[in-house]
């Protein structure tokens, strides 16, 4: 199978389309993406701002430790993120390991977050190293558990060693498996990825098989979504409209905490593949302790005093 | 070299163990009590103290884990650090406030051996404080004094440097963290105690000292919902209502002292009780 008639599934053609991609400017990318954090967003900018992000926010648990209670309350958290305040808007998705996905998409359904995605890590996240029935089958089982969203692992170590052929095809399949089922994002963990080159390699290649989204990083390694990787991602995906008039979404992910980092992001999305793109439909940020921060930073606007995390819920 | 140019130092704010200007650029002229220009230190803004409770915030659970002990023998690190720079703080406080020598040497004297006598403290509150309840049944009951989480403090505009300790010692003595705005008028040797504090053992952010103005910083201390309390005896008589109605609204413990005794420790405190079974 094959997108948007890109690259046909065989080596020739994957590497004649990566190859002319032109190389990253560095050091003009790290200056262009501290250049736009600067921009202050104040008042009713910063409120449309919070609000925004709050919608764009899939919330994370990816813990050894996660119990079912406490996915249970991070569903009830995405769906009301303020229980004091109805006027928060509801979080993009919840995220979560692929054998809680029945328990999330039970208690979603129960309290009436079907407007809340459905998102399961898979493809034996976070080292994407298993073999393809495995991975398969993975997916398949969070599908099956009712995922509405699969994040997928690529493997990093065929990427690393040239084997751009095989990372394609295992996009293609898993893409091919989600069907209209579920939306397909990709995750680079670009802080493995070595060089700026590889990230918009990497992104080409994903769009190219398939996918609805690409992401940054899982969350496991540091350093993860780097302002200059997600201005990297968001040219990436606004040339590849220019080539198909297709929008590719984006979710930088790990190392987003405050209401600051969350709306640089927002500026660099604007400014990079414009504002279309500001949408949740378009753009996510996965992060777990980032939305208590939003919502502290709202309660600051609202109340005109500053507030104290022991006025929000712990997740 | 007698045309040597007197390099002059810069004094900056003392947030989290180290020394930033004011994110609003902003200073304030300081000038000696016979009207010649001194120093140009920072005029904080309510974002340094957000800054500075952030940061506060952060230090109280890891300054709350040191043993009772050991905190004393920080504080008196602390004490004998500013008795091996006396003289910096004497020159300071005579130029700036045209104090005597001797009543400026008297200042500091009282200053060194006010931070051992909060020091000593450290180890006893909780067996003056504390105590063990009667109660019907099997159990221990104790009551323990517990800190409370972040502290604010105005000092008082004079004296300057005892003042500035008198606010944040017993504070910090009990395991809270402090943010205390200095005398605005004479801010030099609290930013100078800071240089001591940095090279102490006191971990960054336990103290953080701000220098500006009590009329836009006291209220903002008082609203802000993540400082449990609010030591005011610096502050203006003036400004007292304005500030206690604000931290009305949150139900902050907002006190008052006239002088150093252990109640300015308490008043920080907490008092928890804990039940344990006699025999186990």
């Amino acid at each position: 199978m094959s997108f948007y008639g890109l690259v046909d599934g065989s080596q020739a053609s994957l590497t004649k389309y990566l190859g002319a991609l032109s190389g990253v400017d560095q050091v003009g990318a790290d200056a262009r993406a501290a250049m736009l954090a600067t921009r202050s967003i104040k008042t009713t900018s910063k409120r449309w701002a919070i609000n925004t992000a709050i919608s764009m926010v899939d919330l994370t648990t990816l813990e050894g430790a996660d119990t079912p209670g406490k996915v249970k309350a991070l569903c009830n958290k995405a769906v009301r993120p303020d229980p004091t305040d109805s006027s928060v808007p509801s979080v993009g998705a919840v995220c979560v390991y692929n054998d809680m996905v029945a328990i999330a998409r039970e208690h979603l359904d129960l309290i009436g977050g079907g407007h809340v995605g459905l998102a399961a890590v898979s493809t034996a996240f976070p080292s994407g190293r298993a073999s393809m029935p495995v991975k398969i089958q993975d997916t398949q089982d969070a599908l099956d558990s009712g995922a509405t969203e699969i994040d997928m692992v690529i493997d990093r170590g065929a990427f690393l060693s040239g084997d751009y052929i095989g990372v394609f095809n295992q996009i293609v399949q898993i893409r091919e498996l989600c069907g209209s089922r579920a939306h397909l994002k990709v995750i680079f963990e670009t802080g493995e990825l070595v060089t700026y080159d590889n990230i918009r390699k990497a992104s080409f290649l994903a769009m190219a098989a398939g996918a609805h989204f690409i992401k940054t990083s899982t969350g496991k390694v540091a350093p993860a979504a780097t302002a200059p990787v997600v201005l990297i991602m968001l040219e990436a995906v606004r040339d590849f409209y220019q080539m198909t008039r297709v929008r590719i979404g984006v979710k930088p992910a790990g190392g987003i905490r405050t209401t600051k980092d969350a709306i640089k992001q927002l500026v660099l999305v604007n400014e990079t593949a414009g504002p279309e793109w500001l949408t949740p439909a378009l753009f996510r940020i996965g992060a777990s302790s980032l939305l208590n921060d939003l919502l502290m930073q709202r309660m600051k606007l609202d109340d005109g005093y500053y507030a104290s995390p022991e006025y929000v819920t712990i997740d | 070299m007698s045309n040597r140019i007197y390099v002059k130092k810069t004094y900056k704010l003392f947030i989290n163990g180290s020394f930033p200007r004011s994110e609003s650029g902003r200073t304030y002229e300081i000038k000696s009590a016979k009207g010649v220009f001194i120093a140009n230190p920072s005029l904080a803004s309510r974002k340094d103290l957000r800054d500075a409770v952030t940061a506060a915030h952060a230090a109280q659970a890891g300054w709350n884990k040191v043993s009772a002990y050991n905190k004393g023998q920080i504080l008196y690190r602390v004490a004998e650090m500013l008795e091996g720079r006396r003289a910096q703080f004497v020159d300071e406080i005579v130029s700036v406030t045209g104090l005597t020598k001797i009543k400026a040497e008297k200042e500091v004297t009282d200053s060194v051996d006010r931070l051992v006598w909060y020091a000593g403290w450290s180890d006893k509150l909780s067996s003056l404080s504390g105590a063990l309840n009667p109660v019907t049944g099997p159990y221990y009951n104790f009551t323990v004094p517990e800190s409370m989480g972040v502290i604010a403090a105005i000092a008082p505009e004079s004296p300057s440097l005892l003042g500035l300790i008198d606010a944040v010692a017993p504070i910090i003595v009990g395991g809270n963290t402090v943010v205390v705005l200095a005398s605005t008028k004479a801010p030099l040797s609290a930013m100078s105690f800071a240089e001591i504090l940095a090279t102490s053992d006191v971990p960054a952010g336990v103290i953080n000292i701000l220098t500006g103005k009590q009329d836009e910083i006291a209220p903002w201390m008082a609203s802000h919902m993540d400082i449990d309390g609010l030591d005011i005896s610096g502050l203006a008589t003036t400004s007292h209502s304005a500030v206690r109605i604000a931290g009305t609204e949150n139900l902050k413990r907002i006190y008052s002292f006239k002088s150093a005794d252990p109640g300015r420790i308490l008043a920080f405190l907490e008092n928890k009780t804990v039940w344990h079974p006699i025999g186990l």
